[in-house]
């Protein structure tokens, strides 16, 4: 019961940060862009929710456009990298041989590189930019997908399924996109859902170190500024923190949860 | 057991040589002339020559990689911004780093490892459930909010430690609290687990009725053996908080590696970048070897299972 009360309020935050994303346009009442020089650092009040920031724009109107951008890297690091993992861990598994050797050999090389530190040396020399820290973050992402798919791809391939598959003459590409992929999503999304996570994080990480959107604020821009006024208005810091912090909590925690609702299902089958 | 560190030693060299070929391709990577980007459109055309000629950017690729590999070995890679050896500017910053990562580490195992082990034997009660949410806690939240959360209350609201810098230890209570916390969160979850099943091992049973008492039971017996994997864990984690340090560093102003790194790329000094880059991927990766190779040393079933 405490249980499926904590996944309620997981999938409630995770709702509300998608629905501030998607309609942030509709929700702001002022423009994030919008500033009132006579008011900065202004705390919180009936007007502007969250306080206003060093030039008197809303924070919580810059916070909801925020979210856009990290759901926005979130989500599209996460395809990504789960669609360039699976078929990577697919053709590893399925095809064995050389072909797996080769790239589970520049699978432990991507990994034995720190990522959050490959992703700053990439923007660095690409520059700052949504677009490039997309990049940035996929570069190293697939790896962990290519790794687990991998796995996955040699259980099931022993399974009397897959045999009749083939033995009914099912070609390498069907064996894979029909009969394997549906067999190891589970896993996947349990892994997406922990990256999802990881990426609203090193995105925040990125943009608070100056590498990420210079155009669109972010929760890492946001919280970068807010450290040159600490004193003077704690609250730049501690909403946008407290926005980044409740994300990636809600997504750590649907990830421990898919996982565990995969193991009981596991448990039934095998009864 | 030798077979196994030969392979794991020779594993070394060539992923070491992986990371400086992709060091030594970032520079290729920057769109348009890498030397204009460095130095700014109203540089003169003499000073343009000059540090192309300095990159090697002027000689064809095959040459660039040897001269680079030559430079790197014989310390000749110079920092634009600093205009000294790469090497004499980093290495007082790596003696920051390593500082601040150990003192991370230590204020990780000492909230981290005491709290894993009561929620293992006070399972299910409050401690547990407090122990579970602060590994929660300390796993999530990220120290670009927890720096400043800590500069607010303990700097500016009480008054008792510094906002930023290196100094005394008073400096470095900060700082370590807000690189460990995330060690301290994994480490506490995973001396729970651990310890959790040792405590289910029936050679604990047969001490205590051999009549040990129970402090030599849990402290001699059992947290001997759930320590194997938790200093797995502390090595692993030590070579993340040496690679992961840049925010941390920027929030305090510390002057390790990772600040450099940052205020390298600001100052677009790439050779510095590439320079620092390098460092921070060896060291994680000599880490990672030394923490593979004690954990074949310390755990038995590690040594014979890859002999087999």
């Amino acid at each position: 019961m405490r249980r499926r009360l904590a996944l309620c309020l997981v999938i409630l935050v995770i709702a509300f940060f998608c629905g501030a994303a998607i309609f942030a346009g509709r929700i702001a009442r002022f423009s994030p862009e919008d500033q009132e020089l006579c008011a900065g650092l202004s705390g919180p009040g009936h007007l502007h929710w969250l306080g206003q920031d060093k030039l008197g724009r809303d924070v919580f109107s810059r916070m909801l456009y925020g979210a856009r951008v990290s759901l926005l890297v979130g989500v599209s690091v996460v395809l990504i990298s789960a669609l360039v993992g699976f078929m990577v861990g697919a053709l590893a598994g399925a095809l064995g041989g050389m072909v797996d050797q080769i790239i589970m050999r520049v699978i432990d090389l991507l990994m034995a590189f720190p990522g959050i530190l490959l992703a700053i040396a990439l923007v660095a020399v690409l520059g700052p930019g949504l677009g490039n820290v997309i990049l940035a973050l996929s570069v190293l992402g697939w790896v962990g997908y290519a790794r687990l798919v991998r796995a996955q791809v040699l259980v099931e391939r022993e399974k009397a399924y897959f045999e009749s598959a083939r033995a009914l003459g099912a070609g390498k590409l069907r064996l894979i996109f029909r009969h394997l992929a549906p067999n190891v999503l589970g896993p996947v999304l349990v892994q997406a859902s922990f990256g999802l996570a990881g990426a609203i994080l090193s995105e925040a990480s990125l943009s608070f170190l100056g590498l990420g959107s210079q155009r669109l604020p972010s929760f890492g821009s946001l919280l970068s500024h807010g450290m040159n006024f600490l004193r003077a208005a704690p609250h730049l810091t501690i909403f946008p923190g407290l926005a980044v912090f409740l994300l990636v909590v809600s997504f750590n925690l649907l990830g421990d949860f898919l996982g565990d609702y995969l193991r009981v299902e596991e448990k039934g089958n095998l009864r | 057991m030798r077979s196994y560190l030969v392979r794991r030693l020779l594993w070394f060299f060539p992923v070491l040589l992986g990371v400086s070929l992709l060091v030594f391709f970032f520079i290729h990577l920057i769109p348009g002339d890498p030397v204009m980007v460095m130095l700014g459109e109203s540089a003169r055309p003499a000073q343009v020559e000059a540090l192309r000629a300095r990159l090697h950017l002027d000689q064809p690729i095959h040459v660039q990689l040897m001269l680079f590999f030559s430079d790197l070995v014989r310390g000749k890679m110079v920092s634009i911004y600093f205009a000294r050896p790469v090497g004499e500017v980093i290495a007082p910053r790596v003696l920051a780093t390593l500082q601040l990562a150990f003192f991370s580490m230590l204020a990780a195992v000492l909230i981290a490892l005491p709290l894993g082990i009561v929620s293992a034997l006070k399972k299910n009660s409050w401690v547990d459930f407090s122990g579970r949410v602060f590994s929660l806690l300390g796993v999530s939240v990220p120290n670009f909010w927890l720096g400043p959360l800590l500069i607010i209350f303990f700097a500016l609201k009480l008054g008792w430690l510094p906002v930023s810098g290196r100094g005394g230890l008073s400096h470095l209570v900060l700082p370590s609290l807000t690189l460990g916390m995330a060690m301290a969160g994994l480490l506490s979850r995973m001396s729970r687990a651990s310890m959790l099943e040792v405590l289910s091992a029936p050679y604990l049973r047969s001490g205590r009725a051999r009549g040990l008492s129970e402090w030599s039971v849990i402290l001699r017996h059992a947290l001997r053996n759930a320590l194997i994997p938790i200093l797995t864990v502390i090595g692993l984690q030590f070579g993340a908080l040496l690679s992961g340090a840049f925010i941390t560093e920027t929030i305090f102003a510390w002057p390790g590696i990772g600040r450099l790194l940052i205020n390298a790329i600001y100052t677009r000094d790439f050779p510095l970048v590439q320079a620092c880059v390098l460092v921070i991927a060896a060291s994680y990766l000599t880490v990672n070897l030394l923490v593979d190779l004690c954990y074949a040393w310390v755990d038995a079933r590690v040594r014979l299972g890859r002999e087999r």
